[in-house]
């Protein structure tokens, strides 16, 4: 049986820094004029209006992960043998990650299905996975720039989450959405939601009717593919982009990483950080040839990868939440929505041209 | 505004035949800030935007464009980034065809967003009137001081007319009044000790996700994709996240910037954290001033200190220690 609970306004950040006390909790603050997931603390500066300037992915996918920690020493008696150790390094802390947008906790469904997908489990994601509470916090006032509802989401939605907290008159209903999010929650000191159930309902619903229109996005597999070869259309789409990392390091959904070790002395550690496919690095081979050579070819594997081969690789799932980040946050204003509009009409263009 | 935008658009029209394109900006996603625009028919010349939203700096397309013949449209910074391209001959003269611009200055879309709140209402119009900037909303004009909503850089802009161009649209003019302006990053850092100013640098970089922004919108960025942050040998920069090593990239592109950059702001307006990186760019430009008399982006037919080999340096007196 799930439980809808009630928290009030003033009750909020006591409560969130007692939890503090056991485990981290990362929640969006006020950070060099930011809005960014970050520990909590005493002096933190919550700030839940609006969507935070970076997505929540590094509660589950740090920016730089150690995944191991190594040290070469002189073997005992034979100065010419050297002897490597090797220490592991997994996830240990319990996390609560706090006022993620149902967008961001939609993002993790993206990561669960290739870090945590069968035969493939990636330790390390699913041991952050597995000690991670997610609490999403439903959107009241959406941007200019958020889409969810065109990708397959929606402001209230509860994908990814373990809990949903929902802003209602002086505090904020909280409804448990998975066995673990209930059991975390029958726990905590919080009374239950009674009456105000049916007001956080209504307020989920005005908003998502009030979100901005326009046609799906998803559903564009074959046509994004049919433009694999289209160098004019690529050419033109990409003439603008500066080839930069701002929009997959904000995505909640883009998941690449790069491997390094980065030895000091005798010690050393292999880390994994955020890698980016606008990178000219990214698909750069040792022979010195790189396959996506221009950055035409980069973005057409970044819609690519988000509106064609993730899902058709992942039930039709695409590997874009509609937050809007890569779209605000552009130094020359991309607008992947646009891109994908235009590669429909593209494609279904040359096919009927192709029919005549 | 709105003759130079009708004037604009009639002398790229004119120019357009004899270009394979010009670069302008077009109203984009954003309703703050104006995204660029590359013109190759007549058709798009109608899209062209000119109003304190055209924030984005375009000469940086240029070097990758070389050899093709490119009209762009130019405010008074922008220009100075121009003449630092043509001085390192990063481009030809001859190839590149100017509109320039007088700005009244250009709108920082961050700071903006954060003084209007939602625009979910839409805005219809942006300009700047003496002292305040308009923002026109849903009929509804909000003003608001240019310290609030302007890019950090036209607080101190040096010259808003476009010097080096080849066809200037509409009236010249003085660079934007802004008065109650907050002190510079660079003079807070001046004002602390060594140690503080690394903790204020520490502080900073531990938000820096390395995406590199900074240095792909930078219009005298020229290594782009054999970057020294990305290098393994050598191993200049790890890729750990320590601040330390994001300092030390910030460092080298400050180094591989000094005496040419022209404070065009890219690298802060690009930064999607909101870092204030071309402080480290200002503080070396003040040393260039002081040791060679020299502020880039002012000459064509100069060259930039650095590019430059005097066995007596005027300003350095090494032998006299």
């Amino acid at each position: 049986m799930l439980t809808a609970r009630y928290i009030a306004d003033d009750k909020l950040m006591p409560w969130l820094l007692s939890l503090a006390e056991t485990r981290q909790v990362l929640a969006p603050v006020r950070q060099g004029g930011q809005t960014l997931f970050a520990p909590l603390d005493a002096d933190s500066q919550l700030d839940l209006e609006g969507l935070a300037d970076a997505s929540a992915k590094a509660a589950l996918l740090p920016r730089c992960e150690t995944l191991l920690e190594f040290h070469y020493s002189k073997g005992e008696g034979v100065p010419s043998r050297t002897e490597l150790e090797v220490r592991e390094t997994l996830p240990d802390r319990d996390a609560f990650l706090f006022g993620a947008r149902p967008c961001d906790a939609k993002g993790f469904t993206v990561f669960d299905r290739v870090y945590d997908g069968g035969s493939r489990r990636d330790i390390y994601y699913c041991t952050r996975r597995d000690k991670t509470i997610v609490a999403a916090l439903a959107c009241t006032d959406p941007a200019d720039t958020c889409f969810c509802n065109r990708v397959g989401g929606g402001p209230g939605d509860t994908d990814g989450s373990d809990i949903l907290f929902t802003p209602v008159e002086g505090g904020y209903v909280i409804e448990p959405v998975t066995e673990r999010g209930e059991a975390f929650l029958a726990e905590q000191p919080l009374v239950e939601a009674e009456g105000r159930l049916e007001e956080a309902r209504q307020v989920r619903k005005d908003v998502a009717e009030s979100m901005p229109g326009g046609d799906p996005l998803g559903g564009a597999q074959g046509e994004v593919l049919r433009l694999f070869d289209d160098q004019e259309f690529w050419g033109g789409v990409a003439a603008k982009c500066l080839s930069c990392g701002a929009c997959s390091y904000l995505c909640p959904t883009c998941y690449c990483f790069n491997m390094t070790d980065e030895i000091n002395g005798d010690d050393g550690v292999r880390v994994r950080t955020w890698d980016n496919c606008m990178s000219f690095q990214f698909t750069l081979e040792g022979s010195g040839h790189n396959p996506r050579n221009g950055k035409a070819q980069r973005m057409r594997n970044r819609i690519g990868h988000k509106f064609s081969y993730y899902p058709e690789l992942h039930d039709g799932n695409l590997a874009c939440v509609g937050c809007g980040r890569c779209i605000v946050h552009c130094p020359v204003s991309m607008d992947v929505r646009a891109i994908v509009a235009q590669a429909r009409d593209r494609a279904l263009a040359k096919q009927e041209h192709a029919n005549d | 505004m709105a003759s130079s935008i009708d004037d604009l658009k009639t002398e790229i029209k004119k120019a357009l035949p004899g270009l394979d394109m010009v670069i302008a900006w077009a109203a984009g996603p954003d309703p703050l800030s104006h995204t660029p625009l590359f013109i190759t028919e007549e058709a798009d010349v109608e899209r062209i935007e000119w109003d304190p939203r055209c924030s984005q700096n375009l000469a940086g397309y240029l070097p990758g464009l070389r050899g093709k013949k490119v009209g762009i449209v130019v405010k008074g910074c922008d220009a100075r980034s121009l003449v630092e391209l043509l001085q390192e001959k990063l481009i030809d003269r001859e190839d590149v065809t100017i509109f320039g611009l007088h700005c009244t200055g250009a709108v920082d879309a961050r700071a903006a967003r954060k003084a209007l709140g939602s625009l979910r209402g839409g805005l219809e119009s942006v300009s700047v009137n003496g002292g305040t900037a308009s923002f026109s909303m849903s009929g509804e004009p909000r003003t608001l001081p240019l310290a609030e909503v302007l890019q950090k850089k036209c607080f101190t802009c040096t010259g808003a007319d476009a010097e080096v161009c080849d066809h200037f649209i509409g009236e010249h003019g003085e660079p934007p009044r802004v008065t109650e302006t907050p002190a510079t990053t660079l003079e807070e850092l001046e004002a602390m000790s060594m140690e503080e100013r690394l903790h204020f640098w520490e502080d900073q970089m531990s938000r820096c996700i390395r995406c590199y922004a900074c240095r792909s919108a930078c219009p005298l960025c020229v290594c782009q994709d054999h970057c020294a942050a990305q290098s393994r040998e050598p191993h200049w920069v790890d890729q750990t996240d320590h601040p330390r090593e994001k300092l030390m990239f910030q460092a080298i592109h400050a180094l591989h910037t000094a005496g040419r950059c022209t404070e065009c702001g890219e690298c802060e307006r690009a930064c999607p954290m909101g870092l204030p990186i071309m402080t480290l760019k200002q503080a070396l430009n003040r040393s260039i001033q002081d040791l060679f008399d020299y502020r880039a982006g002012t000459d064509p037919d100069q060259a930039p200190p650095l590019f430059e080999f005097r066995e007596e340096e005027k300003n350095i007196k090494e032998r006299e220690w």
